[in-house]
């Protein structure tokens, strides 16, 4: 089943990634919409990882994506976390704002 | 057919993608994200990669962003206030994403993959793709799996370890004292005289 070719997979593997990192700049004060930006570009960087298992025909490609998965499940549980107590202790989640580790 | 099928998905997930960076309520923002999640396990399964379709349906979907709802509607933000410099940011932000989507695009056009590369299929045996998955998974892979559930297990408890405080009027079970409470501590046996109360 090779019906579309990998490199359109790469490139919707390309805008999704530069629709993320443009995400992360648009959206600079919002740090939820900065997080669903980062979940974009590794979306994106599955959707390559998929494409060339595919064209390879090998799984690794499945089972790195698998890993991918998990690190960003865990990474937006850890900063949801950390979002919600940067909530309680400033009552906003405005990331211009934190400037208290500069000293 | 399958064509048509892959670029409906892969347009619906770029304009959800869209919405996603640029809404103006951090909740419309995480519902596009879920259709572009949704869009993804499309594309994912005509690439044939359905374990990893179906995961992203049922993980992304059902977990995480409903986690980012949970967060977003739970915290009471100004989210106008928050969008202050979009306006600002949006011509260096776009022309950004544009420039390094024209790079990723020419790079992946000069992109060729040499039929060589192409090793015997191991999902070609008559096996699912689940099954096969799981074999590589599980064997050559048993390191890095087991590494993946410890990041779990250390990502649970940072969450846990995060979010807990201690608030004052809540009360709270101590097993050790409330089991070895003693009788005399808490009941005294008194005879009553009628008509006499207990003073």
């Amino acid at each position: 089943m090779m019906l579309i070719p990998t490199t359109h997979y790469m490139i919707l593997s390309a805008i999704l990634f530069s629709i993320g990192i443009a995400g992360i700049f648009l959206n600079r004060r919002n740090i939820i919409v900065i997080l669903m930006s980062i979940e974009l570009v590794l979306l994106a960087v599955n959707v390559n990882f998929v494409a060339f298992s595919q064209a390879h025909h090998d799984l690794k490609g499945q089972v790195f994506t698998l890993f991918i998965l998990t690190v960003a499940a865990a990474e937006a549980a850890i900063g949801l976390a950390i979002l919600v107590i940067y909530f309680r202790a400033r009552g906003n989640v405005n990331s211009q704002a934190a400037h208290e580790l500069q000293g | 057919m399958v064509e048509f099928l892959f670029y409906i998905f892969a347009g619906l997930m770029v304009l959800s993608a869209i919405v996603v960076v640029t809404a103006r309520n951090p909740v419309h923002s995480v519902l596009w994200l879920i259709v572009a999640f949704l869009n993804a396990s499309g594309v994912f399964m005509l690439a044939g990669a359905e374990f990893l379709a179906l995961i992203l349906a049922i993980v992304y979907v059902g977990a995480v962003a409903v986690l980012f709802l949970f967060v977003v509607m739970m915290l009471d933000v100004d989210f106008e206030q928050l969008r202050g410099n979009f306006k600002k940011n949006l011509p260096a932000g776009v022309a950004l994403g544009i420039l390094l989507m024209v790079e990723l695009v020419m790079l992946s056009l000069s992109w060729r993959v040499v039929p060589a590369v192409t090793t015997a299929s191991s999902s070609d045996t008559g096996v699912t793709n689940t099954e096969a998955l799981g074999r590589v998974l599980y064997t050559d892979y048993i390191v890095a799996f087991q590494g993946a559930g410890l990041v779990l297990l250390v990502a649970m408890i940072g969450a846990i370890v995060l979010t807990l405080r201690k608030r004052d009027g809540v009360r709270k079970q101590n097993i050790g004292v409330q089991v070895g409470r003693k009788i005399s501590e808490t009941l005294e046996i008194r005879s009553v005289k009628s008509g006499e109360g207990i003073s």
